[in-house]
């Protein structure tokens, strides 16, 4: 927002924009290689999976930044809402989404507001 | 690799979809929850940026050429917190490590159709949790000229969608109440969980649950290196016994 550190932000944003890139190339430069039918290319997607599935749940329960504002209860009452109703609504992803969004809000905002009498 | 469910209808209607059904296809798979759920998403991005000091062409250029939330979150957050230019551009890369493997799985799909292999280092770049998730499903079960085209005509959408989140985010900052843009932000977890609980097979079920059980205890180990080591011994023990399962074949 200052304008002596504008330069600044621009080569932090091209900087991470690149660091971010080494992956997509690496993964990339091995694609090359990789025998899509052979075991290393399965082996491959279990680990992607396994990471996104840990990524998912330390975002859940260990989350960075504002979230980690809320407790931790309420992220998981959330999370329970969305799955409860995505297999309700016949494994309905928007349907779960909103609805896990929606409780999760409304649990914070009725914490925030300190729990009103009435 | 097991799993590879073919909910898509390509070619029963009248033989094999052309170039232009495909990319029509990708559009139209796109527009519905991936659009809304990056609109969404990109909105709470959009709003913590103007917070935390970055001007809108900055935000619109994270949001396009980070091209990964967990990144970008974890780029402006540091910045916000007043950390070092290094350490910032450590984590958000390393929050986006994933693209490695995701790369490496879904590529391969796609380099049977190039005439230049080099093109999927370009294509590299349009990976991201919506845009993988659907190549995975969807691409296999295309001819292989057609593949890059469905996946990069679902990227174009996915691109408009997230930009156009990221705008209104950063316009609307200051007018939403504080437990909407922390909605937001949780939406992603949410959203990728569920997408995530499709069934996909056995060896993917597995890597999910075992990934989930380890990711959050290695985290508190090592909170740079956590998660990318959950995959990697969730990921391996998941290949070794489904490979067993599966005997030499």
């Amino acid at each position: 927002m200052t304008g002596s550190g504008s330069i600044g932000l621009w080569a932090m944003v091209l900087a991470c924009i690149a660091a971010t890139y080494v992956w997509r190339g690496l993964g990339a430069t091995l694609a090359m290689r990789i025998d899509p039918g052979g075991a290393v290319f399965h082996w491959i997607r279990c680990v992607s999976y396994a990471l996104l599935a840990a990524l998912i749940c330390r975002m859940t329960v260990l989350p960075i930044g504002g979230l980690a504002e809320t407790p931790l209860t309420d992220r998981l009452a959330g999370m329970a809402v969305a799955f409860l109703v995505y297999f309700a609504a016949r494994r309905n992803v928007l349907a779960g989404m909103i609805a896990g969004i929606a409780a999760f809000m409304v649990i914070s905002a009725v914490r925030g507001a300190g729990m009103p009498g009435g | 690799m097991a799993g590879r469910t073919e909910d898509r209808s390509f070619g029963d209607a009248a033989g094999d979809p052309t170039p232009k059904d495909v990319i029509r296809q990708g559009a139209r798979d796109a527009v519905g929850l991936p659009a809304i759920s990056l609109v969404l998403s990109m909105t709470g991005f959009g709003s913590l940026a103007r917070e935390s000091g970055l001007d809108l062409s900055l935000a619109l250029v994270s949001t396009a050429g980070v091209w990964g939330l967990p990144g970008q979150l974890a780029m402006v957050e540091l910045y916000a917190s007043g950390a070092g230019l290094l350490v910032i551009v450590v984590a958000s890369s390393l929050a986006n490590a994933r693209f490695l493997p995701m790369a490496a799985a879904f590529l391969p799909t796609l380099r049977p159709g190039l005439r230049r292999p080099g093109w999927l280092f370009l294509l590299a770049h349009c990976i991201s949790l919506n845009t993988w998730a659907a190549g995975m499903r969807v691409c296999p079960g295309l001819r292989p000229p057609l593949r890059h085209r469905y996946f990069t005509a679902f990227f174009a959408v996915c691109l408009a969608a997230a930009l156009a989140g990221t705008v209104i985010g950063y316009l609307a900052t200051g007018t939403l109440p504080r437990p909407v843009t922390l909605g937001l932000v949780f939406l992603n977890p949410v959203f990728f969980a569920l997408l995530l609980a499709a069934p996909q097979g056995y060896a993917a079920a597995m890597a999910l649950v075992l990934g989930a059980l380890i990711g959050p205890p290695l985290h508190i180990w090592s909170p740079d290196w956590g998660v990318p080591a959950a995959g990697l011994i969730a990921g391996t023990a998941t290949f070794l016994v489904s490979r067993r399962k599966r005997g030499a074949g």
